[in-house]
């Protein structure tokens, strides 16, 4: 449901300020949001000078800069810092993307950094992705079939049939899409957001497996698929490139096919 | 937005109470009836335009043609059709207890099937002059 307010305890106040080190002439600030839910006190935005001179260029550089050089209470989640892992998935500058595919010069003035919007917050950059990811395993995202694989053991799939994949695979589940939607915003619980719904279009269009039309029962609600309005967030967010809002179209016009 | 004070596992949570299987006849309705507005919004906005000025048995006139009160009763009706079906989905967006959801919805579509009734009705009697 829509929220006008912010529930309790969620209104950041100014935190703390870190100097880069004596020295520093090439400064960039860094303004964090930090909250740690065993304290009980609200969330604060901390301040950071980072010494650009001596700091990697992108905005998961400079947040492990921080972590390492000056404060290490900072959390966030990373691993490849190559665009691949889909971890380090939080709010800069006011968008959702990867700290480690986001230049910091991209960024005017102050780089902002917030965890990804309207999600339960874990502590500081981590959201919780816990029903995401259930939403996820919801759709069975592997392949069914009914048939056994040949005896060659592999099933087969023609160039073109496979090229109806491309767009779809490469998504890295980091929820950028998802979490940028006011749709899922408001509805969450039910609507299953771009990320999942552009999975199970991966599986929808995939030739070899046999469960299209028990997918597509799965998916005809009025809250899990038609809460999608193409507001378009999810595209223009997406750090991979990728078109959420065009799978999603693709499972309506499905829909839509086998209706008549 | 989210229950996290239950017991049940995630997955039971994101599966709930599983697919309405429906939905698609509510979005194809509202493309539909929002294709052949295109048309009769232009119809009637010219109409409007070109019958400024006119008095009561001009217009009168006007309306009584087998095209123009069937273009006003289309009108009136796939209107306040796609009123309601649209209506019915931002309130779906908007109102999250499920009561008051579909108290609103209620509302909605009983004032929008009043309305459009009525100017259907209101077309039939000019038109035939009752």
């Amino acid at each position: 449901m829509v929220e006008f307010s912010l529930p309790k305890n969620s209104k950041p106040t100014k935190g703390k300020t870190h100097a880069a080190p004596a020295g520093a002439k090439n400064l960039k600030r860094f303004e964090i949001y930090r909250y740690d839910p065993d304290t009980g006190a609200n969330p604060r935005i901390d301040t950071y000078d980072v010494d650009m001179d001596s700091c990697g260029p992108m905005v998961l550089d400079a947040l492990l800069k921080i972590k390492d050089e000056t404060d290490q209470t900072l959390t966030l989640r990373r691993s490849c810092r190559e665009g691949i892992c889909g971890s380090c998935s939080m709010n800069i500058d006011g968008g959702n993307t990867l700290a480690c595919l986001k230049p910091i010069e991209d960024c005017k003035g102050t780089v902002r950094v917030y965890p990804l919007p309207h999600m339960p917050v874990v502590k500081d950059l981590v959201p919780d992705l816990t029903h995401i990811y259930a939403q996820y395993a919801s759709i069975e995202p592997w392949m069914k079939n009914d048939t056994p694989p040949p005896s060659s053991g592999e099933r087969l799939q023609s160039p073109e049939e496979r090229a109806k994949l491309d767009g779809l695979w490469e998504c890295i589940l980091c929820f950028c899409c998802t979490t940028s939607c006011p749709s899922y915003w408001w509805n969450g619980d039910r609507y299953l957001g771009p990320a999942v719904l552009l999975q199970a279009a991966r599986w929808i269009n995939d030739s070899r497996d046999e469960a299209t039309g028990e997918r597509l029962d799965n998916l005809e609600d009025p809250f899990r698929l038609y809460r999608c309005h193409t507001i378009m967030n999810c595209t223009n967010t997406c750090p991979k490139g990728l078109n959420p809002a065009k799978a999603i179209a693709d499972i309506k016009m499905k829909m839509v096919e086998r209706a008549g | 937005m989210f229950a996290h004070y239950n017991l049940r596992t995630p997955l039971g949570r994101a599966r709930g109470l599983g697919s309405a299987t429906e939905g698609l006849h509510h979005w194809w309705a509202q493309r539909l009836t929002a294709l052949a507005l295109i048309p009769l919004t232009v119809w009637f906005v010219a109409a409007v335009v070109g019958l400024a000025g006119s008095d009561y048995e001009q217009f009168v006139n006007w309306l009584s043609t087998p095209y123009n009160a069937s273009a006003m009763i289309l009108f009136l009706g796939v209107s306040f059709h796609h009123a309601q079906l649209g209506m019915q989905v931002v309130i779906e967006d908007y109102v999250g207890n499920h009561g008051w959801r579909i108290g609103t919805i209620v509302v909605v579509k009983f004032i929008c099937c009043g309305l459009g009734a009525l100017g259907i009705v209101s077309t039939l009697i000019v038109t035939f002059g009752v």
